[in-house]
């Protein structure tokens, strides 16, 4: 088992901040938009250093959509930001006819997603985002797990050429991963190796699942745990390799368990390799006011719950 | 300039191939395409510059037109095709299996002339924006056109771009409503009535010019003045073309009911016979 250790809690949104600066200082063609949350959105350091490329949409995101869409198909590289509930379902026909399906080179910038965006309660929470973008013909979908992470997809993401949607929250989280780490998209990370059960995670349950394998090690049970951060396009022979090993899975996300990473792993198993799978999902209701730890653990979301869902896996094999 | 007579030859050659287009889809959307001929064909043939054999789909070193109202492709097929970004024969696979010519604007297709799907509405301005945008961040003096319906207007995309726009002084847009008072089921006015159209686009902040849609003058003066206020005032602009749908058919005129309907054979010969054959049909 490889352990880990927080360097400090960080929001994965400052990750998105900060490398969207370091992005837009080596590379003059990015440009960005974001819907009245700059400062929430920790967009405010690229829209200082370089006021010619933001333009504030203003709270009209449908606009800001179509915005990044002209301007992505005159050859910028075009990040749109806005909370994931408002730049995903509210915008979904702009995205979908503008971005994906013209496939223009905008970059979907989705903050506060999930639950772990608190106390604002539902209408502002969104478990459904990575369902509908990873719908999408042509749309990379990441979701990254804490402030490294982030900075590095960010800075992935302004190289790659196409639609993405990049999804990361709001919450101080654990930062763990190396700094300065090189973001492969469409590649997972096995960040422990195990044998008994496979523990697929992304965003912020990566570290509730190394926090669950540490658990499980000190029950006997050896556990993999693999990052998919990019939960499209997926990394089907990592998993297909680690589930021939193990023969049991479990997929924690903070997203419904319909439309989630868990249903494409799912998907890609039953077709391939059929083995016992447990979701550490939401399944089938909207979020609520509360702080994040207690939303997380009051919607069966936390390392206490992966540990449960990995014996119940195990036990079905 | 082109001759007003020459521009009048291929529109009526354009309203041809429209009828022609959606009787052998026996689908597709002649009221607005008939509507909106007249203007387009001057745009494309004396004020847009852009040699379709320079066409690029990032626009770059050209002026750019975007059809907000992605149900007008048989007219703006026709025209591209005559234009010679296409070969005219194309056109008679509009909205067949495999075509480059999609019932609605696609670039899945690689169809010279088209940027960006268009067909769900309110969207195409704001894209035009996006592209008039990186035109002054490249420091290019090209102009972005755009074409939006009237009916189109009731989406609210269009009023957040138009607030944009002005906001951020776009003043390379020029922004074309074909004012053709019809929409799907019926008379605008009747359906989701749009108000007092010119002072809504002033309140926005946009200069606005009205100009009649099927007069030739008229149509070459609009853009001619469009250019010169958007230049002067840093301003975006937006002509009301005053139209008639179904404009060139006299039993498609002024009715809703051709919005997106074929015409049958019988009836496409009724049409053709009073437009006239110019160019050589396809």
């Amino acid at each position: 088992m490889t352990t880990y250790t927080n360097s400090g809690n960080k929001d994965t949104r400052s990750g998105f901040g900060a490398g969207l600066y370091e992005a837009g200082q080596k590379n003059g063609n990015i440009m960005a938009l974001c819907a009245d949350l700059t400062g929430s959105l920790k967009m405010d350091a690229f829209a200082k250093a370089f006021p010619d490329r933001f333009f504030e949409a203003g709270i009209a995101e449908a606009n800001m959509i179509g915005t990044a869409a002209g301007l992505a198909l005159s050859g910028k590289c075009v990040f749109a930001g806005s909370f994931a509930a408002f730049v995903t379902g509210r915008v979904y026909d702009q995205i979908r006819q503008a971005v994906a399906y013209s496939n223009t080179n905008v970059k979907i910038c989705a903050s506060h997603a999930g639950i772990t965006l608190g106390e604002d309660g539902a209408t502002h929470q969104i478990l459904e985002d990575i369902g509908l973008m990873k719908m999408l013909p042509n749309m990379v979908v990441i979701n990254p797990c804490d402030y490294n992470q982030t900075k590095a997809a960010t800075l992935a993401v302004a190289e790659y050429e196409g639609p993405v949607y990049l999804r990361f929250g709001r919450p101080s989280v654990p930062n763990f991963t190396p700094e300065g780490i090189r973001f492969e998209i469409g590649k997972a990370l096995t960040l422990s190796e195990g044998s008994d059960v496979t523990l697929f995670a992304t965003g912020h349950l990566v570290w509730e699942a190394l926090e669950a394998c540490k658990a499980l090690a000190q029950e006997g049970i050896s556990a993999e745990v693999i990052d998919i951060h990019t939960i499209k396009p997926l990394d089907k022979e990592s998993i297909l390799t680690s589930v021939a090993k193990t023969g049991a899975a479990v997929c924690a996300e903070e997203h419904l368990i319909a439309g989630g990473l868990g249903e494409s792993i799912a998907q890609t198993l039953v077709t391939n390799h059929p083995v016992p799978m447990e979701f550490v999902a939401v399944d089938d209701r909207f979020g609520q006011s509360g702080t994040p730890a207690e939303l997380m653990k009051n919607y069966g979301l936390d390392a206490v719950y992966i540990v449960e869902a990995a014996k119940k896996a195990i036990s079905r094999k | 300039m082109r001759q007003i007579q020459d521009l009048k030859n291929i529109a009526s050659q354009v309203r041809r191939d429209i009828i022609k287009m959606v009787t052998l889809a026996q689908s597709g959307h002649p009221g607005g395409s008939l509507s909106s001929t007249d203007f387009v064909t001057a745009l494309f043939f004396n004020d847009l510059n852009c040699a379709a054999k320079n066409w690029r789909k990032d626009g770059k070193g050209n002026d750019m037109f975007f059809l907000s109202a992605g149900h007008m492709t048989p007219m703006y097929y026709s025209i591209l095709a005559r234009a010679g970004y296409f070969p005219v024969k194309e056109l008679a696979s509009f909205r067949k299996l495999g075509s480059r010519l999609q019932g609605h604007p696609s670039t899945e297709v690689n169809l010279p002339g088209v940027h960006c799907a268009s067909g769900s509405l309110g969207q195409g301005l704001s894209v035009a924006i996006g592209a008039a945008l990186a035109k002054k961040a490249n420091g290019e003096d090209n102009f972005v056109y755009v074409l939006v319906g009237d009916g189109e207007s009731e989406e609210g995309q269009i009023w957040e771009a138009a607030m944009f726009a002005a906001h951020n002084k776009v003043g390379n847009l020029i922004a074309i409503t074909d004012w053709n008072r019809q929409q799907i089921d019926g008379n605008v006015d009747d359906v989701a009535g749009l108000g007092d159209l010119k002072t809504k686009w002033k309140a926005f902040g946009w200069e606005v010019i009205v100009a009649d849609g099927h007069d030739f003058t008229s149509i070459l003066d609009a853009y001619s003045k469009a250019r010169k206020f958007a230049r002067e005032n840093s301003s975006p602009v937006m002509i009301l073309m005053e139209t008639c749908m179904g404009k060139g058919v006299d039993f498609m005129e002024g009715t809703c009911e051709w919005h997106g309907k074929a015409p049958k054979p019988d009836q496409a010969e009724k049409a053709l016979a009073q437009l006239e054959e110019t160019l050589g049909d396809f």
